[in-house]
């Protein structure tokens, strides 16, 4: 019986790990939604938080800890000078130059030596256990949670609705949005170490723009008018793929492109039937049921 | 060096095409059409297809390739465009639903393709080299890039001179007061994501044949590199995205010969970031832009 649970824990540790940090990668993205902004240089700051995490146990041989401090630091500092110029711009401006920005850290990786450059850093020992990546969750979960109702979520929100009425209010739209964007930074940041140390290696190919959109995919199937949103989104596409690895011999599939089609026709029912997420499912089928019945 | 700036001047008519139809979308509905890379590739193995199972020549299997791309539009803009447009959030949910459907079309050539680099048979393409401006070029590539020229002189003469192009304009200043005077939007709309494709698709055949590779992520590489082009030459400006095209194209080949191709891609992010940063708005964008 003991082994039956050793072994059903160890084929299930990977997705349940992933679950947690792709819910945390879905937060980050969400953190920049809350007020409005559509910032997807998400996967630059994972990348920079994994590799400084990386060096600290690899090369400079420091404790976890060190190394997730830094793993959370490194991207926060790299945020501000980016966030500054970028956050000036709107919509899909902001969009394409926080990509940009991701891609230009995934060549700066490449086209660097000291970090292997495209095969990347090895062998990294397995520091991140399972109750680590819930524990920084939770906390990433309670901080956004406590941003709701408060002065700041208040804030958020007004600058999400209507950036320049906002501004006339007297609030200081471009510290929140630089704040919340730092918030991005360190919640990537970290969750980017707690991986390089769960599953051995960091390489830049980990970190494409592909990424960053796969987390704005969780975030939005999900829903982002709370923060459980994004969670619930990134736990429902990292669970598809091993669902659908089961049912794809019965729909003559390969699993690949099965995944892809699912992935691709799931985002686009959210959007267009659904836009508000998962999240929003109990709600909306409520209000049918009573304007139904009323 | 002359043969650099050949070589830059083919790169670059194939962005400048691919970088036009992502511009008309957007100079048209404000959106951005994140499945135009995925048009490019399935127009690419279209033609591919026809070469090889319906033994087509060339000179038949790129137009009827262009044309699927256009049928490819005309499905993205209903199912995908469409039903946002009134969606104060539409430029974000055109986004995530073109999205949407790039992975759908992705999917579906890697099921149907596989995920190897699938080849044009031997003789498909001409081969011949010939001597021009002190360099040497293949009879291929001066053809694309003649054939890229054609296109860039048709789209002037459709924007400038015919009723469609008028309403083009008017859909793209103000979609409610076109239809006030009488423009049919939808019809409009969904013949600029038809051209915007048809482009998008020749972009694709030309690349697919220029290096004789086709494979369902060959837009990868194209996808952000056209993004960077439109921003660089103005969202919404036609010939701002020709003339980016053009020059991204020739940097990107002086780049790879004199520093390396590892830093070639991060040329067009390096001017992607100065632009916005200095000028937003683009080098022929209109100052008074919806962004703002």
């Amino acid at each position: 019986m003991g082994q039956w649970l050793i072994d059903l824990y160890s084929s299930y540790e990977s997705t349940l790990g992933y679950i947690g940090l792709n819910s945390l990668f879905a937060l980050s993205v969400y953190a920049t939604l809350c007020c409005g902004q559509l910032a997807l240089g998400n996967a630059g700051f994972a990348a920079v938080g994994a590799y400084a995490a990386a060096l600290v146990t690899m090369h400079a041989h420091g404790p976890f800890s060190l190394a997730l401090f830094a793993g959370a630091l490194a991207p926060a500092i790299l945020s501000v000078p980016l966030g500054l110029p970028v956050l000036r711009l709107k919509g899909v401006f902001l969009a394409i130059a926080t990509l940009g920005f991701g891609e230009v850290v995934r060549i700066s990786l490449v086209n660097w030596d000291y970090v292997n450059g495209a095969q990347g850093i090895v062998a990294i020992p397995k520091l991140t256990s399972l109750w680590l990546i819930y524990l920084v969750l939770a906390a990433a979960i309670f901080v956004l949670y406590r941003l709701r109702g408060s002065k700041w979520g208040f804030a958020l929100e007004a600058i999400r609705e209507d950036e320049p009425a906002a501004r006339t209010l007297g609030i200081a739209t471009h510290r929140y949005k630089l704040a919340m964007l730092v918030l991005a930074a360190v919640l990537s940041g970290t969750a980017g170490a707690l991986e390089a140390h769960f599953t051995f290696m960091v390489a830049p190919s980990g970190f494409t723009f592909l990424r960053a959109v796969d987390m704005l995919v969780f975030a939005v199937v999900g829903g982002t008018l709370t923060c459980f949103g994004p969670v619930l989104g990134a736990a429902f596409l990292t669970l598809l793929p091993e669902l659908l690895r089961e049912v794809s011999p019965l729909v003559g599939l390969e699993p690949g492109p099965l995944r892809l089609l699912a992935n691709g026709l799931i985002l686009l029912a959210i959007i267009l039937f659904l836009p508000e997420g998962l999240a929003s499912l109990p709600q909306r089928l409520v209000a049918r049921r009573e304007g139904g019945s009323g | 060096m002359g043969q650099q700036v050949l070589n830059g001047i083919f790169l670059g008519s194939i962005y400048a095409l691919f970088a036009l139809g992502y511009t008309l979308v957007f100079g048209v509905l404000d959106m951005l059409n994140l499945a135009h890379a995925a048009v490019f590739m399935l127009s690419a193995f279209v033609a591919l297809t026809l070469v090889l199972r319906l033994h087509l020549g060339i000179a038949f299997a790129l137009p009827l390739a262009v044309l699927s791309a256009a049928l490819f539009g005309l499905i993205l803009e209903r199912v995908a465009f469409r039903p946002l447009r009134d969606r104060t959030d539409s430029n974000v949910a055109g986004l995530i639903s073109s999205l949407a459907m790039a992975t759908v079309f992705e999917a579906v050539a890697l099921e149907v393709f596989g995920p190897n680099i699938a080849r044009f048979p031997i003789g498909t393409l001409p081969d011949r080299q010939i001597a021009v401006l002190g360099g040497v070029v293949s009879v291929l590539k001066l053809g694309i890039i003649a054939l890229a020229l054609a296109i860039f002189l048709a789209l002037t003469f459709l924007v400038r001179r015919t009723r469609l192009g008028r309403d083009l304009r008017a859909v793209a200043e103000s979609p409610r007061a076109a239809r006030i005077v009488g423009v049919d939007v939808d019809r409009v709309v969904a013949a600029a994501f038809a051209i915007s494709s048809a482009l998008g698709g020749a972009a694709g055949v030309l690349f697919a044949l220029a290096f004789n590779a086709v494979s369902p992520d060959m837009g990868r590489s194209v996808e952000l590199k056209g993004l960077s082009v439109i921003i660089v030459g103005g969202m919404g400006s036609m010939p701002g995205a020709v003339v980016a095209g053009f020059l991204l194209g020739v940097t990107e080949v002086f780049v790879v010969a004199y520093l390396g191709a590892s830093w070639r891609d991060a040329l067009s992010f390096a001017g992607l970031f100065v632009i916005l940063v200095l000028r937003p708005r683009g080098l022929f964008g209109a100052a008074s832009l919806r962004e703002a």
